[in-house]
Order: C-alpha cells, then sequence, then structure tokens
C-alpha cells in the first residue's frame, strides 16, 4: 500500500492523537506496529490505495485562511450590489446579536445530548417554537425541517393520510424551486401512496385566487389545498376565508404557506381556519448563504389529529423529578422514522435546527410592536417602490395596491429582455429582480422584485435612474 | 484514575415569555419612509403577536444563560454513528464573508464565481475519494440523500419502463433507519435482511428476496457494530443482475476513507454526511450536508441546479433528464465552504491518518472496555479486529444491578461527558451503547471517558439509587417524560403549556 506515504511528521492541528507520543501510547497498548493490521476485515480486492490522486493537506490555518479568501475575493453579493432579488428567498436585517448567539460553541457544535445535558438548547427549540407558534397563531409546532418547499411537501403528505385521499390543489403560479420539490414528493403513480398534482387557476386581473376557481377544481378526491400568502407574484391572498371555506366543504385539508416576516401586520390563515401552516425560516435571522439559509417549519393546531402525522420531531415542556422545575424532552418520537423506521410517518434526520437559535433570537428581539412595524415597513416601502417603478415608460408594475414585498415588473413593452436589463443594471451596480419569463402565461419580459426595510427611497432613485439609462 | 468534578452552569433561567416586560425594545425596525399601507380589515392582523418584550441585554443575557446551560461538545463526546470531527473557527468566519453569507442564490452564476468554484472543487474532492462521477449537494442531510437516492431510482426504472415492476427497496436491519424511511416515503415497499451469525446479512438471504420487482439496495458498510461485510461485492453483483441500483450510505466512512472506493466496489452510488464526517459542526441536528454522488448512468438523473465549469467560469445546469428538486436551491453552501476548506486542510495524507487514528482509538477503546466487569461485545469473536466504531452491550451489568443504558446515559453529563449514542433501532444487543473516538479527541479524553463509564458502573452496583435518579449535577433534573405522548399534557409551545396546565 506504498501509495500513501508514513504518517506526515508535523502532528495536525486538528488531531490531538497525530502527536508522535500520542499515537505510539495507543498502538503500543492495542500492541501492533501500524495501523495497518487493523484493517484486516477489509479483503484485499476491495482496497482502492492506489486510486487515490493524492492531494497534500494544508496544515497552515494562514495559508488555509489566504486561500479560501483568494478564491472568494470580488464576489458579488446583495452586500456589495444593491439588490431586489427575491422569490421566496429575502435579505432583511440580521440582528447582531443572531450572530452572536448562534456562534456560542455550546450550540453550534452540540450533539443531541439528554433533556438535562443539552437543557439550554431543548429550552431554545421550545421558546422557538413558541414564538413562531404565536406569530402563526397555532400551538403544535414541529421542529424544523430541511425547507419551505419540503415543510409543504410533507404537509400535503399528512393531508392525504389524514384524508385517505390522493389529488392535491396547488395554484398554477406557485414558485418553481417550491413546486418541483412538491412534485417529488408526491411521487410517481406507479408506486404506492402517490399524489396527483392539481392547478388552480390564479386570475390574471387581480393576481390572485378567486373561490369560483377553487370551486372548479374541487371534488371529493381532493385531500389538500395549498395556497400561499402573500404569493408567488407577491400578492395578499384577500379571499382567504372564503377559499378555506371552500376546501373544508369538500372535505380537503388546507395548507398556506406564509412568509412569518408578513404575520407582524397580516392575520395569519389560521385565523381565518387553515389547517397547517408552513414557511420559511431564512428572513428570520438567517444569511442568504447562496441558498445555504433555507429552512421550513410545520405547525397546526394542537389537535391529536394533526399531532400524529407530523413527521418531524417535536420538544415539549415537561416537568422533572424535582417539585416545579421543567425540562424539554421530545414528544410523539415513536412516529418518527428514528422509532419505527419505515412505518413512521415519512421521515426525518439532521436538519436545520441551529436555525431555531437564529429564529428565536430575532423573535424575542423584535417583539410584538417590532414585528408589527417590521411588516409595515416592508410593506409601505414595497408599494411605494412599486409606484415609482411604474412611472417609467414602458414599465408596469403589476396588482402594485396588493403587494406585501415582492411585485411582478412588466418590461415587455420596452422592448428589451430582462436579460438584458439585468445585465445593464448588474454593471450599474444593481442587482436586478429575477427573470419570470417563461414561469407561466403572460410572465414574458416580466420580473419579480423585492424590496425589504433596508430598501431607501435613494436606492430606488438609484434603481430608477439606472433603468431610465438601461432602458433608453 | 481521577474523576471531574463538573457541574453545570444553572441558572434558573425562566422560559423567554417570564421575562422582560410590556414596551420594552430589543431592536427597532427601520421606519417607512414612504406612506403607510392601506391593508383592509380581515388582511390586518387583529392584534399583536403574542411575543416577549425584552431589551437587548436581557435577550443576550437569557440565551448566553441557556447557551451556558449547554454541555454539548465543551467536554468529551465520543457519539457514535456521528463522527464527531473539529470544527475550525477559521471556516466560521469565513462564511460569515459577504461573499458567501450575501449571496443570493438567485444571482446570475457569473456574479460570484469564487464560490461557485469551491463547491466545485469540493465536488472533485469527493469524486476522488469515492470514485463518483459527478455529486449534488442538494439534500439538507444524510436522510436526504437517502431520499434522493430513492427519488433517482424511480426515475432511472421510470426512464426504462420498469418502475411499475420494480416496487421494492432492500436493506438491512443494520441500515440507518432513514434508509427504509426515505425508501418508504418514494414509494417503494421496503424488505429488510436480518442479520446472521457473522454479524451481517447472507448473500443467499439477499438473492432469495431480490429479482424483477427489486429497485435497490440501501446500506450502509461497515455498519455501526464496525463490522465489515466481506461479501459486499456479491452483493452488489447479485442485485445488478437482477436489474436494481445499489446505493452506499457512507455515514461510516472513517473505517475506510483512502482504503476503498465506492465506484470500485461497485455502487451506483453513495452518500457522505459533510456536517460530520468532512468538519462542519453538527449544530445541534444541522445545518447539514447529505453530499450524494452517482455514477456516469445515474448523473443526468441529478437535481439541479448543478455546477459545471465553462472556461474560466461556472455555469448552472439542469441535467437532461433530472428529478427536479428534493430541497430548494444548491443545498447548505456554507457548510459547503466549511467542508471544502476541511478536505484541504487534511489534505489526502491526513485523510489517510484519520483513518488510522480512528480505527487505532477504537480498538484501543475496545480493549480498555471490555476489562470493565459486565461489558460486552456485539458478535464476540467475529469480524475483529472492528473498524471505526463498536457496539457493546449492558446486558449482564443491566441483569445484576437492573439499571439499564439510558440509566448511564443520564449520568455521564454529570462528569462532563455527553450522553452516549445507544443505537438505532433495532438494538441487535440488549442495553447497547455505541461509542466512536474519532480522529479528533486525545488519549486522555478517550482514557477519562472509559474511566467514567468504569466509575459509573461500578456506582451501579454499589449505589444504584445514584445512577438510576441522575442527573445530579446539571441545570434541571431527570425528565418526567410520563405525559410527553398524552395529548391532553404535551405542550410543544408556552401558549399550548399555559391552556393545559393553567399556568398565568
Amino acid at each position: 500500500m506504498s501509495a500513501h506515504p508514513a504518517a506526515h511528521p508535523t502532528a495536525h492541528p486538528y488531531m490531538a492523537n497525530s502527536a508522535p507520543d500520542s499515537k505510539q501510547a495507543l498502538l503500543d497498548a492495542v500492541g501492533v506496529a501500524d495501523a495497518e493490521p487493523l484493517f484486516a476485515q477489509i479483503p484485499a480486492d476491495h482496497r482502492s490505495d492506489a486510486l487515490i490522486e493524492q492531494r497534500p493537506g494544508i496544515r497552515s490555518e494562514q495559508q488555509l485562511r489566504r486561500m479560501l479568501e483568494g478564491r472568494l475575493r470580488g464576489g458579488i453579493s446583495t452586500d456589495t450590489h444593491l439588490s431586489f432579488l427575491g422569490g421566496g428567498y429575502w435579505k432583511h436585517g440580521i440582528p447582531a446579536l443572531c450572530d452572536e448567539i448562534a456562534s456560542r460553541p455550546e450550540l453550534s457544535l452540540s450533539v443531541w445530548g439528554t433533556p438535562s445535558s443539552d437543557h439550554g438548547r431543548n429550552q431554545i427549540w421550545f421558546e422557538w417554537a413558541s414564538q413562531l407558534g404565536a406569530l402563526l397563531d397555532l400551538d403544535f409546532v414541529g421542529l424544523p425541517v430541511y425547507s419551505w418547499g419540503c415543510a409543504a411537501g410533507h404537509a400535503l403528505r399528512m393531508a392525504a393520510r389524514l384524508t385517505g385521499r390522493s389529488v392535491v390543489v396547488v395554484p398554477s403560479n406557485l414558485d418553481r424551486e417550491r413546486r418541483l420539490v412538491i412534485d417529488t414528493y408526491c411521487g410517481y403513480r406507479e408506486l404506492t401512496g402517490a399524489l396527483t398534482v392539481r392547478e388552480v387557476a390564479v386570475d390574471a386581473a387581480t393576481g390572485t385566487i378567486l373561490p369560483a376557481a377553487l370551486a372548479e377544481v374541487l371534488d371529493d378526491q381532493v385531500a389538500a389545498v395549498y395556497l400561499e400568502t402573500p404569493n408567488s407574484w407577491g400578492v395578499i391572498e384577500t379571499a382567504m376565508a372564503d377559499l378555506i371555506a371552500a376546501a373544508h366543504q369538500h372535505g380537503a385539508e388546507v395548507i398556506v404557506g406564509v412568509d412569518p416576516i408578513s404575520l407582524g401586520a397580516l392575520a395569519s390563515p389560521a385565523s381565518s381556519g387553515a389547517d397547517i401552516l408552513v414557511g420559511s425560516l431564512q428572513p428570520m435571522g438567517i444569511p442568504l448563504y447562496a441558498g445555504g439559509g433555507v429552512g421550513g417549519f410545520i405547525a397546526s393546531r394542537d389537535e391529536e389529529r394533526y399531532a400524529r402525522q407530523f413527521p418531524t420531531l417535536q420538544v415539549s415542556i415537561a416537568p422533572t423529578r424535582v417539585e416545579g422545575q421543567h425540562a424539554f424532552g421530545l414528544t410523539l418520537f415513536e412516529q418518527s422514522s428514528y422509532g419505527s423506521r419505515e412505518l413512521g410517518n415519512d421521515w426525518t434526520g439532521n436538519s436545520v435546527y441551529l436555525w431555531t437559535v437564529r429564529n428565536a433570537v430575532f423573535l424575542a428581539l423584535l417583539g410584538p410592536a417590532g414585528m408589527r412595524e417590521l411588516a409595515e415597513t416592508v410593506v409601505a416601502n414595497a408599494r411605494q417602490s412599486a409606484r415609482l417603478i411604474a412611472e417609467l415608460p414602458g414599465v408596469s408594475v403589476r396588482y402594485a395596491d396588493g403587494i406585501f414585498k415582492e411585485f411582478i415588473v412588466d418590461f415587455s413593452a420596452t422592448g428589451k429582455s430582462v436579460a438584458e436589463i439585468n445585465a445593464g443594471l448588474l454593471e450599474r451596480g444593481i442587482l436586478g429582480g429575477h427573470d419570470l419569463s417563461g414561469t407561466h402565461d403572460g410572465l414574458d419580459g416580466c420580473a419579480l422584485y423585492c424590496v425589504t426595510e433596508g430598501v431607501t427611497e435613494d436606492d430606488i432613485r438609484e434603481l430608477t435612474a439606472a433603468l431610465k439609462e438601461v432602458l433608453a | 484514575m481521577t474523576i471531574r468534578r463538573y457541574h453545570s452552569a444553572s441558572w434558573d433561567e425562566g422560559v423567554v415569555y417570564e421575562l422582560g416586560a410590556a414596551g420594552r425594545r430589543g431592536v427597532v425596525p427601520p421606519a417607512s419612509w414612504a406612506p403607510a399601507a392601506d391593508l383592509p380589515d380581515g388582511v390586518r392582523r387583529a392584534a399583536d403577536a403574542d411575543l416577549p418584550e425584552l431589551a437587548e441585554y436581557e435577550v443576550r443575557r437569557h440565551y448566553s444563560h441557556l447557551a451556558q446551560q449547554t454541555l454539548g461538545m465543551m467536554g468529551v463526546s465520543l457519539f457514535g454513528t456521528c463522527t464527531m470531527k473539529h470544527n475550525p473557527t477559521l471556516n466560521e468566519q469565513i462564511v460569515a464573508r459577504p461573499e458567501v453569507a450575501g449571496v443570493h442564490p438567485r444571482q446570475d452564476a457569473s456574479t460570484f464565481p469564487g464560490l461557485l468554484g469551491i463547491v466545485h472543487d469540493l465536488e472533485d474532492e469527493l469524486k476522488n475519494l469515492s470514485g463518483m462521477a459527478a455529486f449534488s449537494f442538494q439534500p439538507g442531510g444524510g436522510a436526504d440523500a437517502a431520499y434522493l437516492h430513492a427519488v433517482i431510482t424511480r426515475a432511472y426504472h421510470a426512464s426504462r419502463g420498469e418502475l411499475a415492476q420494480r416496487t421494492q427497496v432492500v436493506t438491512t436491519a443494520q441500515a440507518h433507519p432513514c434508509n427504509p424511511a426515505s425508501a418508504h416515503a418514494a414509494g417503494f415497499e421496503v424488505i429488510t435482511l436480518p442479520l446472521e451469525e457473522d454479524g451481517y446479512p447472507s448473500v443467499e438471504a439477499l438473492k432469495a428476496v431480490i429479482g424483477p420487482q427489486t429497485a435497490a439496495l440501501m446500506l450502509n458498510n461497515p455498519d455501526d457494530m464496525g463490522i465489515y461485510n466481506p461479501h459486499i461485492k456479491e452483493f452488489i453483483d447479485a442485485v445488478h443482475e437482477v436489474g436494481a441500483l445499489a446505493f452506499y450510505d457512507h455515514a461510516n466512512f472513517n473505517g475506510v476513507m483512502t482504503r476503498l472506493r465506492a465506484r470500485e466496489l461497485g455502487f451506483d452510488a453513495c452518500m457522505f454526511m459533510l456536517h460530520k464526517t468532512f468538519g462542519a459542526p453538527k449544530g445541534g441536528n444541522g445545518p447539514s450536508v447529505g453530499a450524494y454522488g452517482c455514477s456516469e448512468e445515474l448523473a443526468p438523473f441529478l437535481p439541479g441546479p448543478r455546477i459545471v465549469k465553462n472556461g474560466d467560469g461556472y455555469e448552472l445546469i439542469e441535467p437532461a433528464q433530472s428529478v427536479g428538486r428534493v430541497r430548494e436551491f444548491f443545498g447548505n453552501v456554507q457548510q459547503l465552504v466549511k467542508a471544502y476548506s476541511w478536505t484541504r486542510a487534511m489534505g489526502t495524507d491526513g485523510l489517510r491518518e484519520a483513518a488510522d487514528i480512528s480505527v487505532l482509538a477504537n480498538n484501543y477503546m475496545e480493549k480498555r472496555l471490555l476489562d470493565i466487569p459486565g461489558v460486552t461485545i456485539s458478535f464476540p469473536g467475529k469480524a475483529m479486529p472492528r473498524l471505526e466504531m463498536t457496539r457493546y452491550s449492558l446486558g449482564e451489568w443491566s441483569a445484576d444491578t437492573g439499571l439499564s443504558t439510558l440509566d448511564v446515559e443520564n449520568r455521564l453529563p454529570d462528569f462532563g461527558i455527553d450522553a452516549w449514542w445507544t443505537s438505532h433501532e433495532p438494538w441487535i444487543v440488549p442495553e447497547p451503547f455505541t461509542p466512536e473516538a474519532g480522529e479528533m479527541w486525545s488519549k486522555e479524553d478517550i482514557d477519562e471517558w472509559i474511566d467514567v463509564v468504569a466509575h459509573i458502573l461500578e456506582e451501579g452496583r454499589t449505589d444504584p439509587e445514584i445512577v438510576r435518579t441522575a442527573p445530579h449535577n446539571q441545570a434541571v433534573a431527570q425528565i418526567d417524560g410520563s405525559g410527553l405522548n398524552d395529548p391532553d399534557t404535551w405542550a410543544t409551545t408556552w401558549a399550548a403549556y399555559r391552556r393545559k396546565h393553567a399556568r398565568p
């Protein structure tokens, strides 16, 4: 096995026992001259040592830092450029304390522990669920799943188990990323348990789903109706109560995807009777990380019927052996895949639990008034930005009076494609909204713009001035 | 031996809702420069959300207290199956930079070539270690990578017109529960092979259950007992003969790093856990990454977007027969940067040394643990020496003392030692525990861990009550879990707690 050289003369900082004396002490105790005989279980013809290309390690942290920083240098981001990108993934302010607490090694390195040994972290999970639940008006909250799309997929499968039905209804304008995840979770018709996805049309005039359109696709095969508010075009669904009532009339469960930031000022669909809410953790104190900040939640009323279908782990407050004391332990573990393998609800595993720390700190800092003010600033900024952009010649904005923070800008009358416009904006230090061309009928030449609380009036002037130049 | 006298910080800290006072503010969002938006009744929230109200310092103090009341990896954690590694601080600083933290996933690929290049080169590193042709980093954890395999299995057989016939996935009793569970969620029927007298399933048992109805085989090797199935090539050949795919759950990679490659063994696909095996932190259950690697034949089915090199830059593509998505966007990119950094810091020489040290340390532990009365090894005398971890049984000790492995688990933190890992379902041996030394922990740490286990097992014989009622040195005592599955008492939120337990 000469393809691999003998141990490096310098101990590796990540491996305490790479110090020669430490390693020798282990070798002596085990009674071998080197580690090789300990791999005797692996048959010789299974070995591929020689096929692995040798790449020496970098033991100096300084050199490693220089290499990594050098590779990243010059990269454009929403911090270097004014950004209007959104689409279910948003740049909101991140309080400094979110970074500090989530970086504490007790939390960021934690493994699993017991309710006593990792009591503090388990309490954060509970406080996350409690605060998120308060925002949602729901009081049964599962620990996080991988993303909003995954949460929607799991919730649709919960509804199928609850109703014994196999059709799910989703809006025709659903963001492509989430739609593809939902399609995956619904499965293939050749196999057991597959769900059929049926679309409900979005009204072109209002950008919302009209109860009449929903009625057309409802029947007694429908397990669930999945809606979003604000929806994928940024529009608040104003007929939510009627949509929910219509779905319930057919015995379907109603699942709604929400932007938790909007719920500081907007009514939760749960207050209109929605059964399960899902959404993204990302806007509550999590960096963008090129998509690495995604995370999803699933919540319902605290009713056993729903609780028994959650695929997640949950943490519940509970007493301890000491009178008056409480701890936080897992509830309904046996229905998870850890407890019951393939007989459990879907599957669970390592997910994005560290994001509960960022979310919990975020919500505790903002509080009730802060969440209301944040949502009010976002919606006011976004609507005014939409109006100002719509003043540009040849440019129009759809549904500007009904949006929360995202809106469709229609450039189709300008004679320039969104790609050309975005290239021009990029030269001027701006990341334009993402291209919606081809995603739905009537959207060629359209882009989705996102405006949050951090965007100033000067920023919008900069954008409109740049657009004038690009469109000239 | 001297046993450390540990005690957790104990602040008697209330739930955040019990802190603060009306009107306090932690952060104040910017006021709008625009006229207030008109939100009609029915759209507007009727009352502010019931959130706590605290000054900024109160929030910092509260969550710092909770961090202090978390043992995590601050002592010694030999948590088996999770391969606890050093998580370098450098990597946390790198991913906090705007070139990582501030990138929006919908930016044009030309705007962040440095970051895309790192992800692309991480793929190259993993290809070198596995022999696979391509990787997807989209799965949000090891279980999600197993799910992606089931999803790709569906698409592969569907593309050949055989899915309606291939409805079964075969796994083993020692496969992680996520393998059967994710295969089932994808629509497959699951067949689980039992372990036989040598500690692994037999080729005959496999052949008896596979055929034209088989879609895939999903398993790990070595397993969580450190047992390597020497007939794995015959397993793979057999499933290939019936037209099925073979998936390698590489959760236990430490035992075989740089010594074998999944592709050369014959596997069609494999999975690495970057949040564990490749030095990114576990975060108390994520953000994690299940890096899914596959053969040239399966690569067209991978989810998009995939990063491909194009001249000096990179572009994002959707593979020709892509399954679409198992999750939005590229995956947990910040964890990919950490894994890349770790891989470069280690080098193949470091990985070789890590495998050597892991297996050496495990055998050292085995020698010392088996000297403790009442500790026995799974499948004694078989499959020796064990690779990166070993499962033990406290069955004899339990019979003597009336205590269980869970009692020991509760007592360990009293000495600053993280709870041990018992076993996934099924347990296979009575009262199991499954430690994994890995390459990070020093010999002194391993010795301390073993000394504490020996001490607790002795306590169990002399003073069983102290073990049964453990822990005693934590922020809170042993949980009374009797109501956790009762809808009348469980409470996953403060609102539910106040409602059910009539607390003001």
